[in-house]
């Protein structure tokens, strides 16, 4: 009888353990405060398309406003399973097409519109993307938060490899590093399919200045 | 009459600049014209003009206790405006907070004229009672120009206000996953055309708090910090920052501390 419930006894006593371990690992990480969280709550309100629920944070937001954790040895597993999940998120084009047109993208790449409480609901978002990268060598005006994509395709290539792997990083940057300051354009509905088949071609396609 | 005269004036200057800033495309050109209308103007920021009339509403008796805000404290006690701003944010014992310029004035404001601060947290910024505020704000932070920046954390709330702000800089959201750290955590950045100081460092924060607030050149328009950080949080796509609240006066916190050391050369000229 006592033998009996020996085993089960153990088995759960290594739950606890593997729990304690999981839950020792993640102590590492920021520890839920609640002063921090009232502060957030009571610091906002809603305006225009802007809810609160903006500052309502995923996973992945979670772990990257702790870099220290997320850049830690100790926050490697996390790192890997949070880039798996938006990995998992990235659907291919649905007509099986990858390459639009550069001069739209080039209009997408400008325009750093939309999403803020003084836009409206319909307002096209922007792809945002001279903010941060540099691409048409042409246009002068551009950030350097991300890096340069000027000669994008001609430097790399043009293989199935590239091109699905560009696609893959426009749609969820944060597919390959957990914590890149890149928005998720598709995962946030930032841009459409067509749209990001647009800002493709503007790095791919042969035609367009960047590959000049 | 006079001060319709000398905003036209500022108005025409900022044309030209802007005109002048139009055909030049290349970051270096941009900030060397900045640079040259800063000389240029040396000794007459436009910001003056809002310094002098919130001179004026210092000293004018007004709200419903019909009093002047000559007796508010800014920390260096009653009716010092000499060096206030260079010192704050800070603890203050009266409402056991620690409050930033703004906050700090909104209280002054409620104790010794009996108004209502809500009206300024509900006005919208250069309108109304906001629009005093910001000539109020002018005015205090001119009397700090050329000292050095010294904010305290020895005061146990202040200490936690800073690593309250700290997280916040770090605090991810919205719907592309911004924090103030995407665009402020690494030196030698720059979005579009504008160079983006690192305020997790002394040399950046100083960069950062030290010009703010500040004359806007692009809009003709004296901003004070709590405007700064409203219109940074409008571009992080995040909800919008309650005036005065205490994720504001967090991250005012987080920004003048690890600015310590450097000089206060607000009201800053900005692009």
């Amino acid at each position: 009888m006592k033998i009996t419930h020996i085993k089960p006894l153990l088995t759960l006593c290594g739950f606890i353990i593997a729990a304690a371990c999981i839950q020792s690992s993640a102590v590492a990480q920021q520890k839920i405060d609640p002063k921090f969280t009232k502060m957030m709550q009571d610091s906002f309100r809603a305006e225009g398309i802007a809810g609160l629920n903006r500052i309502d944070q995923d996973e992945t937001q979670k772990f990257c406003s702790d870099p220290k954790f997320a850049n830690s040895k100790q926050g490697e597993a996390m790192r890997d399973k949070i880039q798996k999940m938006n990995m998992e998120t990235i659907k291919q084009p649905s007509d099986g097409k990858y390459i639009g047109d550069w001069k739209n993208g080039e209009k997408i790449a400008q325009s750093g519109r939309g999403e803020t409480w003084t836009d409206k609901a319909d307002t096209l978002i922007g792809g945002g993307c001279y903010n941060c990268h540099q691409i048409d060598p042409k246009e002068i005006s551009f950030g350097t938060i991300g890096p340069s994509l000027a000669g994008y395709a001609k430097l790399r290539g043009y293989s199935k490899e590239v091109v699905t792997y560009t696609w893959n990083r426009i749609n969820n940057a944060k597919a390959y590093n957990a914590c890149s300051n890149m928005p998720r354009i598709a995962h946030f509905k930032l841009l459409n399919e067509q749209q990001i088949q647009d800002v493709m071609a503007l790095l791919l396609d042969p035609e367009s200045p960047v590959n000049k | 009459m006079q001060r319709k005269l000398t905003l036209g004036l500022a108005t025409g200057i900022v044309a030209t600049l802007l005109t002048m800033t139009s055909s030049v495309f290349a970051q270096k050109s941009a900030t060397d014209d900045i640079a040259k209308y800063r000389e240029m103007i040396a000794d007459g920021n436009p910001s003056e003009l809002y310094e002098a009339a919130g001179e004026d509403l210092w000293k004018k008796p007004a709200g419903p206790k019909n009093a002047t805000l000559e007796k508010c404290n800014l920390g260096l006690g009653p009716g010092v405006v000499k060096g206030a701003a260079a010192q704050l944010p800070r603890y203050f014992k009266d409402t056991n907070k620690v409050q930033d310029l703004e906050s700090r004035l909104m209280t002054c404001m409620q104790i010794l004229q009996g108004r209502d601060p809500q009206e300024m947290i509900d006005a919208q910024f250069q309108q109304g009672p906001k629009k005093d505020m910001e000539a109020i704000v002018a005015y205090i932070v001119t009397q700090s120009k050329g000292e050095k920046i010294k904010v305290s954390t020895a005061h146990p709330k202040e200490k936690e206000m800073y690593d309250l702000g700290k997280r916040a800089f770090y605090f991810e959201g919205g719907p592309m996953d911004f924090s103030c750290a995407s665009c402020h955590g690494e030196n030698g950045k720059r979005i579009r055309l504008q160079d983006l100081p690192n305020i997790t460092e002394q040399k950046g924060a100083a960069l950062a708090w030290g010009y703010w607030p500040a004359y806007r050149v692009s809009s003709g328009q004296f901003w004070t910090m709590q405007q700064r950080l409203n219109d940074c949080f409008r571009q992080q796509r995040f909800p919008f920052p309650i005036y005065g609240s205490d994720v504001t006066i967090a991250l005012s916190m987080y920004m003048a501390k690890n600015a310590n050391g450097g000089t206060v050369e607000t009201p800053g000229l900005k692009r």
